[in-house]
């Protein structure tokens, strides 16, 4: 619940409910982007965002996410547990 | 010095903890408090400790949302688990954190409908697919995940759902290490902040922590070398004479936070009075309940939960553990009667619980400094 997962936006759904699509550790799935997307910062295809239980909390580089995504890696059954979870969302 | 060639950059690594040795005053010793169980569970797993000198100590704070949610409240969960028309819907972090009775996983085994969900947008769609039945969130965690319950509720009343509620406990960050400052229990030289809550607070909440207290703060990222320079930035701060807060993590934290999410949580919620933390006791707007215009969607208000206090298990010391007072395998019934298969106290229950850390990755380096090993 607590970890961040880093994610790549590869579809805005629906601006309206503010949906994206994302790829996280190879599993697509919808996350809701209202927090990083309004008047004053935007998110397009292929940004990479820190997810937090199905929200993208903030934009973050690629260097950033690539080191962030080998770290959790590293960090073993509590990313494989997040991942998990993640698997089974689906969130309209 | 094991550890360092786990570390991606272990030259570098190696130079940040050459520079921590030679700013440390062996005269001197350092309490340093890592606020975030994020944070501890990186300490642990990588073995940090074995990484810094002697003089420097680090104690775990309270930031694990799971450790500090006192029995009363997940008995309160529990009940209105219990009740035949609800779906009851939760993180999976919440399952076996132990009530008086038992657990959520106990009582879903019994029948009770319970279902992890990954996100509260997912107990949302739970409540749409399921119109005649009540969808109840068990909402928990810091700063981090309150915006998500807040702009779920947003979607909630723009929608109209009428069978969704929330079982709010939320609890915010910097009141509990106020408390901490103030307790007579523990001297600290400073503090590690926590990471992802600072995505959505910014660095400014904790400038009370030099301002009031004089103690220097750094917002750190999760990684181990992240942790390693935020020690390093404190301990240079200790020996320069400066106290302020500073971000190490500017990669993910703005020093204003999310002022999006800030606003979300800022319309759905309101401060508690006071809230309940395992360990710590009352503290005063400490937590978050949902603000008057979102009663409709409040599980407290919904099922009168009476807001009853159980006391801890008699042999269980999380309490002197979340303050910092004691060490994990200090406590009387760490590894024995207190483990993660059977976890008595909730610090030994989730991966970012100072306990379940140590259990898991911190024996072996405690084993060798109680043989005297260690140089």
């Amino acid at each position: 619940m607590c970890l961040g997962i880093p994610g790549r936006i590869v579809e805005i759904l629906d601006e309206d409910s503010m949906l994206a699509k994302a790829d996280v550790g190879g599993v697509r799935r919808n996350v809701n982007i209202g927090l990083v997307h309004h008047e004053d910062e935007r998110v397009e295809v292929g940004d990479w965002i820190l997810i937090h239980v199905g929200f993208a909390m903030s934009k973050i580089d690629e260097e950033e996410a690539r080191n962030t995504l080998r770290f959790l890696e590293e960090l073993g059954e509590a990313y494989e547990q997040e991942l998990e979870e993640l698997r089974e969302s689906r969130i309209e | 010095m094991k550890y360092v060639d786990e570390f991606r950059n272990g030259a570098l690594a190696r130079a940040v903890a050459a520079e921590i040795a030679s700013v440390t005053d062996p005269q001197r010793h350092y309490k340093v408090m890592e606020v975030c169980g994020g944070h501890t569970h990186t300490i642990y797993r990588h073995g940090i400790k074995d990484l810094l000198p002697d003089q420097v100590e680090l104690v775990h704070g309270p930031g694990c949302p799971v450790c500090v949610l006192p029995m009363g409240r997940v008995d309160e969960g529990i009940e209105i688990a219990e009740r035949p028309e609800v779906i009851f819907t939760c993180f999976g972090d919440m399952m076996r954190v132990p009530g008086s009775k038992g657990n959520l996983l106990e009582v879903k085994a019994e029948g009770a409908d319970i279902r992890m969900v990954y996100s509260p947008l997912d107990a949302l769609r739970i409540a749409r697919e399921n119109p005649d039945r009540e969808v109840v969130f068990y909402a928990i965690g810091f700063e981090t995940t309150a915006p998500s319950t807040a702009l779920t509720l947003q979607r909630a009343k723009k929608e109209g759902l009428r069978n969704f509620s929330v079982f709010c406990n939320h609890v915010t960050i910097v009141p509990p290490v106020r408390a901490l400052l103030d307790s007579p229990d523990l001297r600290l030289d400073g503090f590690i902040g926590p990471g992802h809550v600072s995505t959505v607070i910014g660095c400014r909440p904790y400038e009370f922590m030099p301002h009031d207290y004089g103690k220097p703060c750094v917002v750190a990222g999760f990684e181990p070398l992240d942790l390693l320079q935020s020690v390093l930035m404190l301990m240079r701060q200790l020996g320069e004479g400066r106290c302020e807060v500073e971000n190490q993590y500017g990669r993910a934290v703005p020093w204003e936070g999310n002022l999006q999410a800030l606003k979300a949580m800022a319309e759905v919620f309101e401060l508690r009075p006071y809230f309940e933390w395992r360990g710590l006791g009352f503290i005063a707007q400490s937590a978050l309940k949902l603000s008057p215009a979102y009663t409709d969607f409040d599980a407290e208000v919904r099922y009168t939960t009476p807001g009853v206090r159980v006391a801890d298990p008699k042999a269980c010391q999380c309490g002197e553990v979340l303050k910092g007072v004691l060490k994990p395998p200090e406590c009387k019934v760490f590894g024995t009667a207190c483990t993660p298969e059977r976890p008595l106290g909730a610090l030994m229950v989730s991966s970012e619980g100072a306990c379940a850390a140590y259990y898991n990755f911190g024996r072996k380096s405690f084993e060798k400094v109680e043989i005297g090993s260690r140089p």
